[in-house]
C-alpha cells in the first residue's frame, strides 16, 4: 500500500491533487447530492414553492406503470445485449486463441468496432434495417414478413439490442482472449493427458479458470447496456414506437429534460446509483476474492 | 497444446472468425457504398452492392456543409470534427495530466488525510453522468459554461480509473531509485519529470487511447451542454441529421459523416493497438 522511501513535503501534495479534486467536487459530488436532495424534494408547477415529501418521489416512482414498464424493458434489453455480446465475445476469442494461421489479422480485424460510437453504430445499422431503403430491411418485408421498427416495439427492441451488441463485442472478445493467453498450457495439456475431450476441456478447465474475467466482463457490460447504451436507443428509436424501447436511463433523460419533472427524474437517477454502487462494490468484493473455483 | 488437431479444427476455427470479421464489417461497408449513391437511388430503394459515381460530390457536400435537402441548418463536418476533436484531446490530455499528478501525490507522499482524498477520487467511478444529468446540468449553466468548450470538456476531467492506474504503476517503483534521486539532490519535481514522466510512457500512450476514443464518443454529455449548432460533435451531428429517420432523409449524406465520424478514433486504435490491447487488459482489472 504504502512506500518506504517517501518526500516529505507539506503543501506540496495538496497543490498536486488540487486540481483532480476541485473537478470532483464541483462536477461530481455537489451535483449527486444536489440529486438526492431534489429527490426528497417536490417543486409546486410554477416552481415558486418547494417542499420536502421524504420518500414520496421514490414511492411515486415505484408505483408507476411507465417507470415499471421502463424497469422490465431494461431488463430484457440488458440480460440480451449481455448475452450477445460476451457470447459472441467469448467464441470469437476461444477460436482466435487457437494456433491458425493469421491470428494476428484475425485481432485486428476483430478489435476497431471498440472505436465506433454507439450512436455511430446505430446509424449504421438503421441504414441496412430501414424497412424501405435498407437493404435487409426491404429484403425482409419482400420475403412477406412485415417488418417496421417504427410501428413495431419487439422489431424497434430487437434493432437496438443489435446495434448495441454489435459495438461491444470487441470489447469482451480482447479482455476474453487476454484471459485466455494468461491460462498456463500446463493445465489444459494435463487434462488432454487425463483423457478430456475438447469440449470437456473448455467446459471443466478453461472455463471456469476464465471466471475473474467473465465476472469482470459481466459487470462492465451491465453498465455499458444500462448507461451507454443512451446513444444508440436516442438516435434510433427515441425510446418509441410507444414506450417499446424506453430504458431507465431513457427515462431519466425524458423526464427531467423534456417534462422537467425534477423531482422524479431526480428519484430515479438515486435509484441508478444505488444500482452503480451495488454494481461496483460487488466486483471489488469478487476481484479480490478471485473468482475460480 | 496437441497442434494435430489441424484440419477440419482449423477449418471452422476460420469460418468462424470469418463471419465473425464479416458481422463487424458489413455495416461500415454499406455505409461505405450509401455514402457513393445520390440520395434519389438509396431513396427508390435502388442502392447496388457496388460504389457509385458520386463519392465526391457527397464527401464535399457533407464536409464543407453538412447540409441535404432535409439535413437544413446543420453546419459543416469540418466544424463538427474540430469540435469532436478538441474533445477527444482535451479530455485525454487533461484526464491524463490531473491524473498522473493525483497519483503521483498520493503514491510518494505522506501527508494528513491522503487516504481520505484517494477514496474521494476513487468513489466517483459510482457517480456517472448519467445519474445526476439535471443538477450537473445546472452547475454547468449557472457557471455560464453551456455552449463552451470548457463545458464540454473540463467536468468530465476527474479520473478515477486513470488516477488507479498511475498509482498502481507508480507503487511498482522501485525504493531504491527514490532514494537515488533524493542523494542526488533531486526534489520531488525534478523526480516527477525526468524520472516518473519517462518511465510512464506506454501507460500513458495506452490511456490516451482509451481516453481520446472515450472523449470523442461522448453522447449524453455534448447533448446536454451544447444547443447550438455550432458546437456540435461529430456523433450528435449524425443523430441530427437522421431526425426522424424517414426514406426522404439525407442518407448519403449521413453515410459519409458516419465514415467520417469513425475514422479517428478507429485509426487511432489500430495504430496503436499493441499499446492499446495491453493498456486495456493490464489497466481496467
Amino acid at each position: 500500500m504504502s512506500r518506504r522511501a517517501i518526500f516529505d513535503n507539506k503543501i506540496l501534495p495538496y497543490v498536486l491533487l488540487a486540481p483532480q479534486l476541485a473537478i470532483t467536487i464541483v462536477f461530481f459530488f455537489w451535483p449527486a447530492g444536489q440529486a438526492v436532495a431534489q429527490s426528497l424534494l417536490r417543486q409546486d408547477p410554477f416552481g415558486l414553492r418547494t417542499t420536502f415529501v421524504w420518500l414520496e418521489n421514490f414511492a411515486h416512482v415505484v408505483r408507476d406503470p411507465a417507470y415499471l414498464n421502463a424497469a422490465g424493458t431494461t431488463l430484457i434489453f440488458s440480460l440480451a445485449v449481455v448475452a450477445l455480446a460476451m457470447g459472441s465475445g467469448l467464441l470469437l476469442a476461444v477460436t482466435a486463441d487457437k494456433p491458425i494461421r493469421g491470428a494476428g489479422v484475425y485481432k485486428t480485424l476483430l478489435i476497431w468496432p471498440y472505436a465506433v460510437a454507439p450512436a455511430v453504430a446505430a446509424s449504421l445499422w438503421l441504414f441496412i434495417f430501414h424497412p424501405t431503403i435498407g437493404m435487409l430491411g426491404r429484403a425482409i418485408n419482400q420475403a412477406g414478413i412485415p417488418w417496421d421498427y417504427t410501428l413495431n416495439g419487439t422489431q424497434a427492441l430487437v434493432l437496438v439490442i443489435l446495434a448495441a451488441s454489435w459495438k461491444q463485442v470487441s470489447y469482451n472478445f480482447i479482455f476474453f482472449l487476454a484471459g485466455l493467453q494468461s491460462i498456463p498450457r500446463s493445465v489444459i495439456e494435463a487434462a488432454a493427458v487425463d483423457g478430456a475431450g475438447t469440449r470437456q476441456r473448455f467446459w471443466k478447465v478453461t472455463f471456469p479458470l476464465l471466471s475473474p474475467t467473465t465476472f469482470f466482463l459481466l459487470v462492465v457490460n451491465l453498465i455499458y447496456s444500462f448507461f451507454d447504451t443512451f446513444g444508440v436507443i436516442h438516435s434510433l428509436t427515441r425510446g418509441g414506437p410507444g414506450k417499446a424501447t424506453e430504458t431507465l436511463i431513457y427515462k431519466v433523460y425524458v423526464d427531467g429534460v423534456v417534462y422537467l419533472d425534477l423531482g422524479g427524474s431526480s428519484a430515479q437517477s438515486v435509484i441508478l446509483l444505488l444500482f452503480v454502487v451495488t454494481m461496483t462494490a460487488l466486483q471489488f468484493k469478487y476481484i479480490e476474492r478471485r473468482v475460480h473455483y | 497444446m496437441a497442434t494435430s488437431a489441424g484440419g477440419s479444427a482449423n477449418w471452422t476455427a476460420h469460418l468462424i472468425l470469418i463471419l465473425g470479421v464479416f458481422v463487424f464489417v458489413f455495416p461500415v461497408y454499406m455505409a461505405v457504398i450509401g455514402s457513393t449513391h445520390d440520395l434519389g437511388t438509396i431513396g427508390r430503394g435502388e442502392m447496388s452492392l457496388r460504389p457509385g459515381p458520386h463519392a465526391s460530390e457527397n464527401y464535399t457536400q457533407a464536409w464543407v456543409t453538412g447540409r441535404g435537402e432535409r439535413a437544413q441548418g446543420g453546419v459543416g463536418v469540418r466544424r463538427m470534427m474540430l469540435n469532436s476533436l478538441v474533445m477527444g484531446l482535451v479530455i485525454a490530455t487533461g484526464k491524463i495530466s490531473i491524473s498522473i499528478l493525483s497519483a503521483f501525490a498520493v503514491a510518494f507522499f505522506a501527508f494528513r488525510l491522503r487516504m481520505f482524498f484517494f477514496w474521494m477520487i476513487f468513489i466517483t467511478l459510482m457517480l456517472p453522468v448519467e445519474v445526476r444529468i439535471i443538477p450537473t446540468y445546472k452547475v454547468i449553466s449557472d457557471l455560464g459554461m453551456i455552449n463552451t468548450f470548457t463545458g464540454l470538456t473540463v467536468p468530465l476531467i476527474a479520473s478515477a480509473t486513470a488516477t488507479l492506474i498511475f498509482r498502481q504503476f507508480f507503487l511498482t517503483v522501485p525504493d531504491e531509485l527514490v532514494d537515488a534521486a533524493k542523494i542526488d539532490g533531486a526534489g520531488p519535481m525534478r523526480f516527477f519529470w525526468n524520472i516518473l514522466v519517462p518511465l510512464s510512457t506506454s501507460t500513458i500512450a495506452a490511456l490516451f487511447v482509451i481516453l481520446f476514443v472515450y472523449g470523442w464518443n461522448q453522447y449524453l454529455w455534448p447533448l446536454l451542454i451544447t444547443s447550438s449548432h455550432e458546437m456540435n460533435t461529430i456523433v450528435i451531428g449524425i443523430t441530427k441529421m437522421i431526425g426522424v429517420g424517414d426514406a426522404q432523409t439525407d442518407w448519403n449524406l449521413i453515410m459519409a459523416t458516419a465514415m467520417l465520424a469513425m475514422l479517428p478514433p478507429v485509426a487511432v486504435v489500430i495504430i496503436m493497438q499493441r499499446w492499446f490491447v495491453k493498456g486495456l487488459t493490464e489497466t481496467e482489472k
